[in-house]
């Protein structure tokens, strides 16, 4: 069976959703039931990463090439990722104003995420600016690479020189610690496979439609 | 000029200022715009007939390299004199003062380096100028902000020790920006 990994993806989040919602959690003060909000919101940006860094195999195929189709996979997986980088946000959102008392806080990782957003925006902007294709995936492939990059040195040094509220700095233990036990992390590790691969799904299906546009117009 | 005029307004309403922090926000917002500014230009004067010239005179690594120390040597420049006319007119809040000369000369050495690769991008569009501040401003806010943070434990007089970690960044940042400008601009100069 081919399509194997999409029924994964269905059964797992079903089971994140019926099983995050319902299995039993550690109740801890502040975050109280909003831990459950942990099988959503950090899934979100590992999916968006992954979707990047996937972006970014393509660009670098695309570049040794010079073939259109890695440039429509990079810029679809790009599109998916600013999808899950929005509901990050969201879900973020929501449980800091639950939990810290504010949407937004000046902070190391939400200003990451915010940074990061600008930069694929960015990137959106860049090749809405090219009308040639061959030239507009040449070069969108290495605004996309050297983004990237930077943006992997900048929330991989930054965020652990500094404080922060968020879980995993500064004195707040990260989700692998102690106030994760066992009952969430058999929701948990499921909840980030089944996350990536909708995202995987959504951007294969965004791929197949801009390829069919594409033949259209030829 | 563009820097004197900023710095002029930022005296004229200021006239001294008191906190750190005030001051070395708008150093480096000076140094940001001013350096944004001058380094727009890099690439769009070589669109024309000259560009295929120096296509067939030398490799695109050499012409990279090249931009990149031009740019820094401007940007050192623009925010020597900006640092000198801060200051002459508002005053000089910094107490380790070798440690931030060295921060001022990493941070400007970074952001001159994004521009670089930035701007060369841009020059391949239309709209050169405006898309050199959307491509460049999320990737340079790593480096301006890490600049910013040492800058201000300098201002505070902290040593060697606690600035390390934030030159030693500032230090990897530059290094990551010149390694990837060096591998893909080729790509973009074949087009």
């Amino acid at each position: 069976m081919r399509n194997w990994w999409k029924v994964a993806a269905i059964i797992l989040l079903i089971y994140t959703v019926i099983g995050g919602f319902l299995v039993a959690v550690p109740k801890q003060v502040i975050l109280y039931e909003s831990i459950r909000n942990l099988y959503f919101h950090v899934p979100m940006w590992f999916s968006m990463i992954f979707l990047f860094l996937m972006s970014v195999v393509n660009s670098i195929k695309n570049l040794s090439s010079n073939e259109l189709k890695y440039d429509i996979r990079a810029k679809e997986l790009v599109n998916t990722g600013i999808i899950f980088g929005i509901l990050g946000t969201i879900t973020g959102s929501i449980w800091a104003k639950f939990t810290w008392g504010a949407w937004w806080v000046n902070d190391v990782k939400l200003n990451g995420s915010a940074i990061t957003m600008l930069i694929y925006l960015a990137y959106v902007v860049l090749r809405g600016s090219l009308d040639d294709e061959q030239k507009r995936a040449r070069i969108a492939a290495v605004y996309n690479i050297f983004a990237f990059v930077l943006l992997l040195v900048f929330i991989g040094i930054l965020p652990r020189m500094t404080d922060s509220l968020h879980p995993g700095n500064g004195g707040n233990p990260g989700f692998n610690n102690y106030d994760l036990d066992n009952n969430m992390k058999l929701v948990f590790y499921p909840a980030v496979l089944a996350w990536i691969l909708l995202g995987w799904w959504i951007a294969s299906l965004k791929i197949r439609m801009s390829n069919l546009k594409q033949n259209s117009i030829e | 000029m563009y820097v004197i005029s900023t710095v002029f307004v930022a005296y004229l309403i200021f006239s001294s200022i008191e906190e750190l922090s005030t001051w070395i926000a708008l150093l480096w917002i000076v140094i940001l715009f001013a350096g944004t500014n001058a380094s727009i230009n890099s690439f769009r004067k070589e669109s024309g007939r000259q560009f295929y010239y120096y296509y067939s005179l030398c490799s695109p690594q050499a012409i990279i390299l090249s931009k990149m120390v031009f740019n820094a040597l401007l940007l050192l420049c623009i925010s020597a004199l900006s640092y000198v006319l801060f200051t002459l007119l508002l005053g000089n809040p910094i107490e380790n003062l070798n440690l931030f000369l060295l921060v001022l000369f990493l941070g400007t050495l970074g952001i001159s380096t994004v521009l670089s690769l930035s701007s060369a991008i841009a020059s391949k569009t239309n709209n050169n100028a405006t898309l050199t501040a959307i491509l460049s401003f999320p990737i340079m806010l790593p480096t301006l902000l890490t600049a910013i943070k040492a800058s201000m434990l300098c201002g505070l007089g902290l040593g060697w020790e606690d600035c390390q970690v934030y030159l030693l960044t500032l230090a990897l940042l530059n290094l990551v920006v010149i390694v990837l400008s060096y591998i893909l601009f080729p790509y973009l100069w074949r087009s």
